[in-house]
């Protein structure tokens, strides 16, 4: 396939120079399609916003947007049945594939910011943020997302990773009213920008090594050539690895997590969770799995400890924090050493139990941050572990919801995430690192601890003396209740902060509980109706993966 | 006048290794802002290099890329130091505390 890209490409320059005319390359309009969906809806958005003079309703900038994602999930639904019906190809002059895996990760990302979408509107409206700039910038970012996936050549894996992560800086600077969100979008840009530059160092070295830039170029040369000195594709190997792990946050690269997912809007940071770590770790398995497969025996010690201590960190640090976002951020960090076990494996089993743990990953973090965006009230403000309690009294159905999507990341059976870590466990497993699957089981159950406390103070009784309690009233039982409440309920919340956020919300003091607002509802309603009815019939999604995977090509 | 490839190698390395260190150390937004601009500038200059020894236009054309991609960078950069720093004096990294954990 790459051969006949190459020798095309030859072709076409030869025959320019010598007609006097440019040949350009065929491009696969079809292959491209949901990018260029997603793409096209955010610029007509903006330009129909600054033609309109009144500003756009947060209704209608999420009905635009949510439409596009729905588009670009027909679209990609569209590119299944093709990719399986014609098999997987190049296009666009070998820059970009078109094969299960790229349409698998578009099909992801898709649906997943579909859900984010919806699960920003309530926040949108709550707190009077009008325009279609956030819609806009997700949907961009999610175009770069997809631009990974299908990614055949280092140049556009960089360019994804740039269009999803530049996007993502603003979004995190959005809400500038909290100070907090706008010091998380700096150290968000200056890690971000870091390691962008760390990548396409990279880059530079492996093109130098190599000659090439496509991945199934790097793939070919590797097999034909023995290199005498393999200095260089070594260190640039390192240097790329270096930059996706910034990206996909994993330790010891992940300092930046916790202070970005706490300092973000809630919603925001739902996506961010879900949609960049997909889009990261797509990029990640292909470079890897199929450009350096054969120096397979170079990187898997290093995937092996990196996922190791992952892993520890991400379960271990969690158990501490009082911060819910702050957990969340933790707890992906760990969901992050999970993807990396299937990649370590380095199989077509590993590849794909990584995918079907990417899947059922991006609901459980979109569910979760958006019960997070709800709780957190006017002000994007409540998100200590206090705020939590008798939360099963206030919301039963959110409760539920967010008791259904924890105790999926703790990976308990009957739920997606219980079949995501037995699969990848079972990769690890079958490729000979028993002891990585052995810390991972381990990491499990460290992990299960921190998810089971928040359950465990969602449905304690309310405070006494009040039926409806503040975040004062239930941090002040909680630090009188010392020793029994689990460690979770040890959080106490900065006393100094919360009389002031509780005097905004005059609304949630109130004998009735605010309502979950519908499109926030349907969003948790999606993550949680995936997390479930997979989980209990695995066969159609693991069959996604595995195909997708047979598929690359 | 001819100067070895590897010369270029080396000077790539040191702007790359100073633009490093310096994202590391020093505690001024801006001047972290401008060693990666050096980082990325590095990796433009290795990847010329590698273009002129094998002989293959590739590498040069991936530089326009990572270019434009640095100037989109800056300009959502200096806008969010613009936005955090109207209120403060100065622009040190060491004066944000809100997030600590």
């Amino acid at each position: 396939m790459s051969l006949v890209a190459r020798s095309l490409g030859a072709a076409g320059l030869i025959g320019s120079a010598a007609r006097g005319t440019i040949s350009i390359p065929h491009i696969d309009y079809l292959s491209i399609l949901p990018e260029l969906i997603m793409l096209g809806g955010a610029v007509l958005m903006l330009a129909a916003s600054s033609l309109v003079r009144a500003r756009m309703s947060p209704a209608t900038a999420t009905g635009w947007a949510v439409t596009t994602a729905g588009a670009a999930l027909v679209a990609s639904l569209v590119q299944w049945y093709e990719v399986g019906a014609h098999g997987p190809k190049v296009t666009v002059a070998g820059a970009v594939a078109f094969d299960g895996f790229s349409v698998l990760v578009t099909v992801l990302v898709s649906s997943a910011t579909l859900v984010a979408l919806l699960a920003t509107h309530g926040w949108l409206g709550r707190e009077q943020v009008h325009g279609p700039e956030m819609p806009v910038l997700m949907m961009v970012s999610a175009t770069g997302a997809m631009l990974m996936g299908a990614a055949n050549d280092l140049i556009v894996v960089f360019l994804g990773l740039e269009i999803l992560s530049i996007a993502l800086y603003v979004l995190a600077a959005f809400d500038h009213r909290r100070e907090a969100s706008g010091e998380a979008a700096l150290k968000y840009f200056i890690l971000g920008a870091f390691s962008s530059a760390v990548f396409v160092y990279g880059i530079a070295f492996v093109y130098g090594a190599t000659g090439t830039s496509n991945i199934p170029q790097i793939a070919d040369f590797l097999a034909r050539n023995v290199l005498l000195h393999q200095g260089l594709l070594l260190a640039g190997l390192a240097l790329l690895l270096v930059g996706f792990c910034f990206k996909i946050a994993a330790v010891p690269f992940h300092m930046w997590t916790p202070d970005v997912y706490q300092g973000s809007p809630s919603p925001v940071t739902g996506f961010m969770a879900a949609v960049a770590k997909i889009g990261g770790f797509a990029a990640l398995l292909r470079v890897f799995v199929s450009s350096f497969g054969l120096l397979r025996a170079d990187w898997q010690p290093a995937i092996w400890v990196i996922a190791a201590v992952t892993l520890l960190f991400g379960a271990v640090v969690a158990l501490v924090q009082r911060d819910i976002k702050r957990m969340l951020a933790y707890s992906s960090i760990n969901h992050a050493g999970f993807v990396l076990l299937g990649l370590e494996a380095a199989t077509a089993r590993g590849v794909s139990a990584s995918l079907y743990y990417l899947f059922a990953y991006a609901f459980m973090a979109l569910g979760s941050f958006a019960v997070v965006t709800f709780v957190g009230g006017q002000g994007d403000s409540r998100h200590d572990l206090g705020s939590y309690r008798g939360l099963g009294h206030r919301h039963p159905w959110l409760a539920a919801s967010f008791t259904v999507l924890l105790l999926s990341q703790a990976g308990i059976p009957f739920t997606t995430g219980f079949l995501a870590k037995l699969s990848v466990v079972e990769a690890a497993a079958s490729a000979h690192s028993v002891p990585l699957a052995a810390i991972a089981m381990v990491s499990a159950v460290v992990a299960a601890f921190f998810y089971l406390g928040v359950v465990r103070l969602m449905w304690s009784p309310a405070p006494a003396g009040s039926e409806i309690p503040a975040p004062v009233t239930a941090s002040v039982t909680a630090s009188a209740g010392g020793g029994e409440v689990a460690p979770a309920a040890d959080a106490v919340s900065d006393p100094g902060g919360d009389p002031a956020g509780a005097s905004d919300l005059p609304g949630d003091l109130g004998a009735a509980p605010s309502p979950v607002p519908a499109a926030a509802a349907i969003a948790i309603a999606i993550c949680v109706g995936v997390t479930v009815v997979f989980g209990i019939v695995p066969a159609p999604l693991l069959d996604f993966a595995h195909k997708a995977t047979l598929l690359i090509g | 006048m001819s100067v070895p490839g590897a010369w270029y190698l080396g000077l790539s390395v040191i702007l790359f290794s100073i633009g490093a260190l310096g994202v590391l150390v020093r505690r001024n937004v801006l001047v972290m802002f401008m060693c990666v601009e050096l980082m990325l500038n590095a990796a433009n200059l290795a990847l010329v290099t590698f273009s002129r020894m094998l002989d293959d236009i590739g590498g040069q054309a991936l530089v326009f890329f990572v270019l434009v991609v640095a100037a989109a960078e800056v300009v959502v950069g200096l806008g969010i130091v613009v936005a955090i720093f109207r209120r403060r004096r100065d622009t040190t990294a060491d004066d944000l505390h809100v997030l600590k954990g």
